[in-house]
């Protein structure tokens, strides 16, 4: 089978600062991937360079085969110009740890933006689509809401479904729960958790570690900016193999 | 453009525009004196006054900062001959600039006043101060720090509204410059220069602005 | 002071002072419109990267904010000619009053911009919109509705401004007014309603402003 992401070498560094030291990661379609680790550990810079909102130095990344970001002209390594990022952009879906609706537009205008812009649906075709995800996040009776009148759990429910409905590739949560007000994590939990039932590939970077171990096909443990251990969730946090992992895994209360 | 031809006429009226450029700072100088000693004490008043007296203050703020400065400054050139005060143009100008300030102001000090926390003054009270002490020791020395930056505003909005005493004939810079252009006919190349003197005049009064505004930081 | 009032020559011309006043409205509309495409433009090139651009855009507005809108007037309607361009009264006048209106805006424009979080445009970047997109449906909407009340202030004292087209004898308010105080003599009536009309005219806008802003503010 085809992997849907393919890391091979990846670095990135802010000026002299590496902090993303050569990873080598594949997904395939409808794996669940969970991304651990200390903060400062390079995971959500990792998720951000997937999703280009990041420059990265040296690597490639493909997703369903197709490289992005960067092309190979007359063997200089060559940004693609930001009309093709954006596209690259859309092969990929992404909720953030602040939400970051536009305060301007209502729950449906949320979802419908990307539908109409990027993918160039008509109006009416672009309404039943985010409303037929806004149902799925169970957020149809409040589609008509402006962000403001959202609790935390509601408005990360919505950018969920902004991004889902694009139908991307890949789906990428970075820190979604972190936000949140302990009670309203949850709901957010739920819709991931049907969303990787119904085989959806998801990449997540998570502190919460009951979550990655319930919902994952595999972990990720990173640290100072490579894959320190990976493999099977069972395995991972019953036996781990360093002791770097074990530590983390004990301060995180993982029992 | 001829820039020989401009540089010899440059060279011919630069003591006129030299005269005007003064009489624009004189006169802004004044108005910002007068308005900012009358905009501090109505802003007081406002903030700490009755309430007719508080309603009288609200109503004159209004009524300036809703006219235009050139109707303030028509009304008060044409007005002041007839109360008999012998006002020359130029002080005619000066009253209706200095209304102009002492409404900025007054906003700007009643703004101040209120951004002064409450503690503050009950901090000064418990030590026993009388009013006019905690205004003077405790509440003016910060609420001047504070508004330092909008007063600087308001000396600029001054500055350029002083070009306003062109209309009434009063010599100032624009005026000049206008006098030389109607003789020269070198429209652009004045009216840049004149512009450029202006900008001068205000970059010279922010920077110093800025100065204070350091030197008084805590 | 002896001094008897007399109002009956200024309601006699009231119609023409209402008229003045219509026309200074009319011409502070028309220059808040380009003022806002002016200052928008000039913001963008305020906060961009690219060094040349924002010094330039930095020059106009820091010129334009430092110097009389009076000169700007004067420069407009004689000095353009002599360079071979010529506008009618009207035209000039707009164009200055919207050239400075544009400098102000774009000052205020820049403050709005960079109050917009940067998750903003990373969000609209994640759904795949192109940057002209983004500007276009997420940042331009944002900076017009975080600055709408400092729009308002620009609008009033726009508004005041057009008192200056008597300057050039494009009759409004303030050449009207000048017009029935020196043709009556009935010089403190003539100001006190002049003022009145402006003053009336600023509190309405102003308003009418407050009630829009909360208008938008329950959607929100």
């Amino acid at each position: 089978m085809n992997s849907i992401l393919e890391i091979s070498g990846l670095r990135k560094s802010y000026g002299p600062l590496e902090v993303i030291k050569g990873v080598d990661l594949a997904m395939k379609p409808g794996e669940v991937v969970s991304i651990i680790g200390s903060s400062g550990s390079g995971k959500t810079t990792l998720l951000r360079c997937i999703n280009l909102l990041e420059e990265f130095q040296g690597g490639d990344i493909r997703i369903d085969g197709q490289l992005i970001g960067y092309k190979t002209s007359n063997g200089k390594r060559v940004a693609l110009p930001e009309r093709e990022r954006a596209k690259n952009r859309a092969l990929t879906g992404m909720a953030f740890q602040q939400f970051n609706l536009f305060p301007h537009m209502t729950a449906l205008g949320n979802v419908t933006l990307g539908l109409r812009k990027t993918r160039g649906m008509a109006k009416d075709e672009a309404v039943a689509v985010a409303e037929k995800w806004l149902e799925r996040v169970g957020m149809s009776q409040r589609k008509n809401h402006y962000p403001i009148q959202l609790s935390g759990g509601q408005q990360q429910r919505v950018a969920i479904a902004r991004a889902i409905a694009m139908n991307p590739k890949l789906m990428l949560f970075d820190e979604v729960t972190s936000a949140l007000d302990p009670e309203l994590v949850n709901e957010v939990l739920n819709v991931i958790q049907d969303l990787a039932n119904d085989g959806m590939t998801m990449l997540l970077v998570t502190h919460e570690m009951r979550f990655a171990y319930q919902v994952s096909s595999k972990v990720i443990f990173m640290e100072h900016g490579v894959i320190a251990e990976e493999g099977d969730p069972k395995e991972m946090f019953h036996n781990p193999k360093s002791q770097r992992l074990a530590e983390f895994l004990g301060k995180s209360k993982f029992q | 453009m001829d820039l020989s031809a401009f540089f010899v006429e440059l060279a011919n009226v630069w003591p006129r525009l030299l005269q005007g450029s003064i009489a624009t700072v004189t006169v802004s100088f004044q108005a910002i004196a007068y308005g900012s000693v009358f905009g501090s004490l109505l802003g007081l008043m406002i903030f700490y006054g009755r309430m007719p007296a508080r309603i009288c203050g609200w109503i004159y703020l209004d009524f300036i900062r809703g006219t235009p400065v050139l109707v303030l400054m028509l009304a008060s050139f044409y007005i002041v001959p007839l109360a008999g005060l012998g006002l020359s143009a130029t002080g005619a100008g000066i009253l209706a600039l200095s209304a102009f300030c002492s409404a900025h102001v007054a906003e700007v000090f009643r703004g101040g006043l209120a951004a002064v926390p409450p503690g503050q003054a009950e901090a000064a009270k418990s030590v026993g101060l009388t009013f006019p002490k905690i205004l003077f020791y405790v509440l003016l020395p910060q609420v001047l720090r504070q508004a330092l930056p909008a007063w600087i505003n308001a000396a600029v909005e001054i500055v350029k509204a002083s070009s306003l005493l062109a209309v009434i004939s009063v010599p100032e810079l624009l005026l000049t410059t206008q006098q030389i252009v109607s003789r020269n006919f070198m429209n652009a190349e004045f009216y840049l220069v004149c512009g450029l003197i202006y900008f001068a005049i205000n970059l010279t009064l922010s920077k110093f602005g800025k100065l204070v505004e350091k030197r008084l930081a805590f | 002071m002896n001094y008897s009032f007399d109002f009956v020559p200024i309601w006699r011309n009231f119609d023409t002072l209402l008229y003045g006043l219509g026309i200074g409205l009319s011409l502070a509309a028309l220059s808040i419109l380009i003022g806002v495409v002016i200052g928008g433009v000039v913001a963008f090139g305020l906060v961009s990267k690219n060094k040349p651009t924002a010094w330039i855009a930095g020059l106009y507005v820091s010129f334009i904010r430092n110097i009389p809108i009076l000169l700007v007037i004067f420069f407009m309607f004689f000095a353009l000619p002599q360079l071979g361009i010529r506008f009618s009264k009207i035209t000039s006048f707009v164009a200055a009053l919207s050239i400075y209106a544009g400098a102000n805006l774009a000052e205020v424009f820049r403050g709005g911009l960079q109050a917009i979080p940067k998750g903003m445009t990373e969000a609209g970047m994640a759904v795949g919109l192109r940057p002209m997109q983004i500007r276009l449906s997420i940042i331009i909407p944002l900076m017009l509705r975080s600055t709408l009340p400092s729009m308002g202030n620009a609008f009033i004292s726009l508004f005041k401004d057009t008192s200056l087209a008597a300057a050039i004898a494009v009759p409004e308010l303030t050449y009207y007014a000048r017009k029935i105080n020196v043709e009556s003599f009935r010089i403190i009536e003539t100001w006190i309603v002049t003022s009145l009309l402006y003053v009336a005219a600023t509190f309405t806008i102003a308003s009418l402003l407050r009630l829009f802003e909360a208008r938008l503010a329950i959607k929100r």
